[in-house]
């Protein structure tokens, strides 16, 4: 297992290494840079520009700038941000947590109404259940968030007044201080009467367009694993044996189909990210997908290198954790068999 | 980190012991997060806005107007040949005390005064450096060149003398820019070794102190009792930090904010038939233009400017594009600015004169481009379609335009070196001063080549003339005639074809009272009060 687990995160170093290569590159390729597109319409002389180039250190050579950055990266400092001033891990870690939480409940979500979504149409395969779900979980993966988020928010929040329509808590009625930087743990922390419910009210629509699309994946994932499964010989001994169709399917098959899903919730880990731009910005979650389109907007280098390379290293670190979860469920893939 | 963390706890407690019951919270939905809190340092609406519950300046402008009246500085006198300004500094102001662990121990006076202008002039001061010593607007102004000393007499008065006699410099130490920060917090940042929250963490002597700012959800202050011009009604106000603006009008309508910024013109309407909100608007002190570059033929002709300006039809592009939210210019400075000439002739939309003209000088035919910025402004909302309506008029008049684009910065960049030959750009005023206009958009150098901001890359003598007499004039009748002269010079020349000047609106909770929108685009809670 520690010689798996070796060769697994040996292979994520080339992964490391492009990444930082490209982060650092693409950036670069992008027209403009922070000190013009700040200045808009204002102009700035040439004198002037040369001076603030200097200080940000951007009339660098190219890999002098690449050297300084790689350097800061072995040094665990990722740069300071040319807009705030604040170090680029600082910010990343004020609103990443946000973030996490957000992404945490959208994959409860997901998974905890996906995977039965799955079981149930597998088991009803062809019925009408079987493709009305997969019918909605379709409509799903297609839809744009953007659209969906404003449709949810006039519906829910403007029309029925069930749901406030955006941020992470009443900011009239709660105050207090962001002490882990998730929402949940602090209104607790708090101890102010009513904070932590109030939270996860402001959690439930961001979650749910959040979740949408991994919900869909998964559903699928989940239905075509079980088929599958469910034509297997030791399933049909199993319901031979006149065991429940619950156990047959709960038990016997939903354990073994589980592997492809595991796979696809750690793929959508990514997807959730992506999703967390669009979202944030639609329910002003203070997370670091915002913080990443403002950063592009204003084409802030450090920030945008730092938190697409964290951003990048989680995605990878959890594709590597799935991989050691197959290798605790499926030993052959621990031996490579 | 920790110290932060700690700050916010102190704050906390202090919050909940003090806060009552009652209190009367006002909710703002702005659009994103500052870059700091010093004024001096920000260029952006956003930045600024921020700031500026906390802070005050020696002179303000008057809130829903741009006309300046004493703010820190109680008096003030120009010596008669300009060149010295005395301030005479209002007495018994407070800095905000309790604000990241600061007590203040003395009154505002004149060292604050100081070390605000020369943190941002002298490269040598301690706080120069300080989180980056980009201070643009200060550069912007020309106060550098401007300048010549900045001295203290006596504790309470300020002695700020210049190089050159300069009208509209009260107009821009009305600016953010020009704020008053307290040399006393800055001293105890240094001790403690962490001068750079001076910039994060505000300690000033306005209506409202700061209390706490999570990056992208709120920002939070609260009514400071000692304020010199009198305690405010509300208690708390609340920046509610809501980037898209369609989430920011579900949030009106919500009633989780009473006030918001930038809404989305689609939504004017039904925002207008809102029997909860108060669409309120401002004719915007801006001009949106289309540039035609003086310095290449054929556009270095009068006659030929002057034609193409005659076959735009503007009145539609005032309907399709600003939809109706903005007046037809015939002028560079906007109509609510003192000394707007409005017996300057507009240019009429003539195309079969403007193809005359155009034959006359010897033009049937021309390939040209036609440049269109990548945003979306205030004084431009669809650039995009603003050149192909012009591009279409055009075409009658046998003029062939090629639409060109780059990035932002790229754009300006390019603007600004001259490399089009016709080009949509514009601008918004930053203090009421018509020389804010005509000297930074038209303005050239003593050798005569164009500032870098002149666009059309025009110069022309007499306009020069006026404009720096103007400027160096302290006899606001004199101004005005000037200022007037040299709108009907920019009328005879063409450089650009002025498009429109837009409206600005801001919608409202109808709760809310006192609140006035800004001339300038600013955002000021002085004097609001909201109902419960």
């Amino acid at each position: 297992m520690i010689k798996f687990l070796f060769k697994r995160l040996l292979l994520t170093v080339p992964t490391f290494v492009a990444l930082m290569f490209i982060t650092f590159l693409m950036i670069r390729l992008v027209p403009g840079d922070p000190i013009e597109v700040r200045r808009g319409e204002r102009g700035i002389s040439p004198e002037r520009l040369e001076i603030l180039r200097h200080e940000m250190g951007l009339d660098q050579p190219i890999w002098k700038q690449f050297g300084d950055y790689v350097w800061g990266i072995f040094h665990g400092d990722l740069g300071t941000s040319v807009i705030s001033k604040t170090p680029v891990l600082h910010e990343f870690l004020t609103l990443f947590p946000a973030t996490i939480e957000l992404s945490f409940f959208a994959m409860l979500i997901a998974a905890g109404l996906g995977i039965p979504a799955g079981v149930f149409a597998a088991s009803k395969r062809g019925s009408v259940y079987d493709q009305s779900l997969m019918g909605i979980a379709l409509t799903g993966y297609s839809m744009p968030i953007f659209w969906w988020g404003l449709i949810l928010v006039l519906f829910m929040s403007n029309t029925l007044h069930l749901t406030p329509v955006s941020g992470r808590t009443d900011l009239i009625k709660y105050f207090y201080p962001a002490v882990t930087g998730f929402a949940t743990i602090d209104s607790l922390i708090s101890g102010q009467k009513g904070a932590f419910a109030d939270v996860l009210r402001h959690l439930i629509l961001p979650s749910i367009v959040l979740g949408t699309v991994p919900m869909a994946v998964i559903a699928r994932m989940t239905r075509s694993a079980m088929l599958e499964v469910l034509e297997e010989d030791y399933v049909r001994t199993a319901r031979a044996k006149g065991l429940s169709a619950w156990r047959v399917i709960g038990v016997h098959a939903l354990r073994n189909a589980l592997i492809p899903v595991i796979t696809s919730i750690g793929l959508q880990v990514g997807t959730l990210l992506a999703g967390a731009v669009l979202t944030e910005n639609i329910f002003s979650w203070p997370g670091v997908g915002h913080w990443l389109t403002e950063s592009i907007a204003r084409r802030d280098y450090p920030a945008l290198q730092g938190g697409i390379l964290l951003i990048a290293s989680i995605v990878i670190m959890v594709n590597v954790l799935v991989d050691l979860t197959y290798a605790a469920i499926n030993p052959r893939i621990r031996y490579g068999k | 980190m920790k110290t932060l963390k700690l700050f916010g706890a102190v704050l906390l407690l202090g919050t909940i012991l003090g806060s009552t019951a009652e209190a009367k919270s006002l909710v703002y939905c702005s659009e994103g997060s500052p870059e700091n809190f010093t004024p001096a340092k920000n260029t952006t609406g956003t930045s600024l806005d921020a700031a500026r519950p906390v802070y005050n300046q020696l002179v303000q402008f008057t809130p829903g107007t741009t006309q300046v009246e004493p703010g820190l500085a109680e008096k003030y006198e120009v010596s008669a040949d300009g060149l010295t300004i005395t301030f005479h500094l209002r007495k018994g102001v407070k800095f905000h005390s309790g604000v990241n662990g600061f007590t203040p121990t003395r009154e505002f006076n004149a060292d604050d005064v100081l070390f605000s202008f020369n943190r941002q002039w002298k490269d040598d001061h301690p706080f120069h450096k300080v989180s980056g010593g980009a201070f643009d607007y200060f550069n912007d102004m020309g106060m550098p060149d401007l300048l010549a000393s900045i001295e203290a007499p006596d504790p309470m008065t300020v002695v700020m003398k210049l190089k050159t006699p300069n009208a509209p410099i009260l107009a821009n130490l009305s600016m953010d820019f020009a704020t008053i920060q307290s040399a006393e917090y800055a001293d105890f940042l240094m001790k403690k070794g962490t001068p750079e929250q001076f910039d994060q963490i505000p300690v000033g002597t306005g209506a409202f102190s700061f209390v706490d700012y999570q990056k992208d959800a709120v920002i939070r202050f609260k009514a400071n009792p000692d304020y010199w011009g009198g305690k405010q009604k509300i208690d708390d106000l609340i920046y509610a930090i809501t980037p898209d603006a369609t989430a920011r009008y579900a949030k009106m309508k919500a009633g989780e904010c009473q006030i918001m910024n930038v809404p989305n013109p689609a939504d004017l309407e039904a925002m207008g038939k809102d029997d909860t909100i108060n669409l309120m608007s401002q004719a915007g002190l801006n001009i949106g233009y289309m540039a035609m570059n003086a310095q290449k033929p054929p556009f270095d002709k009068v006659e030929v400017r002057k034609a193409i300006a005659m076959a735009i039809d503007r009145d539609a592009i005032l309907k399709e594009v600003y939809q109706g939210a903005g007046q037809k210019a015939k002028n560079p400075i906007p109509p609510t600015m003192w000394s707007y000439n409005n017996d300057v002739k507009d240019i009429p939309y003539d195309p079969a004169k403007a193809a005359e003209m155009l034959k006359a000088a010897g033009i049937t035919s021309l390939d040209t481009d036609l440049w269109w910025m990548p945003v979306q402004r205030p004084y431009n909302p669809n650039a995009k379609r603003m050149g192909e309506m012009v591009q279409a008029d055009l075409e009658k008049v046998g003029i062939h335009a090629k639409l060109v684009s780059y990035e932002w910065g790229e754009y300006r960049k390019r603007a600004q070196a001259g490399e089009h030959q016709m080009a949509f750009l514009g601008w918004t005023g930053d203090n009421g001063d018509p020389d804010n206009f005509l000297a930074v958009l038209l303005g050239c150098n003593k050798e005569g080549k164009p500032n870098g901001n002149n666009i059309p890359k025009w110069c022309n003598t007499k306009f020069q003339e006026d404009i720096s007499k103007a400027a160096a004039s302290a006899d606001p009748a004199e101004r005005t005639k000037l200022y007037m002269d040299a709108q009907v010079i920019v009328a005879d020349e063409v450089p650009w074809l002025n498009i429109a000047h837009s409206t600005v609106f801001e919608p409202v909770s109808k709760k809310v009272t006192g609140y006035k929108v800004s001339p300038l685009g600013s955002h000021v809670f002085v004097g609001v009060d909201v109902a419960e």
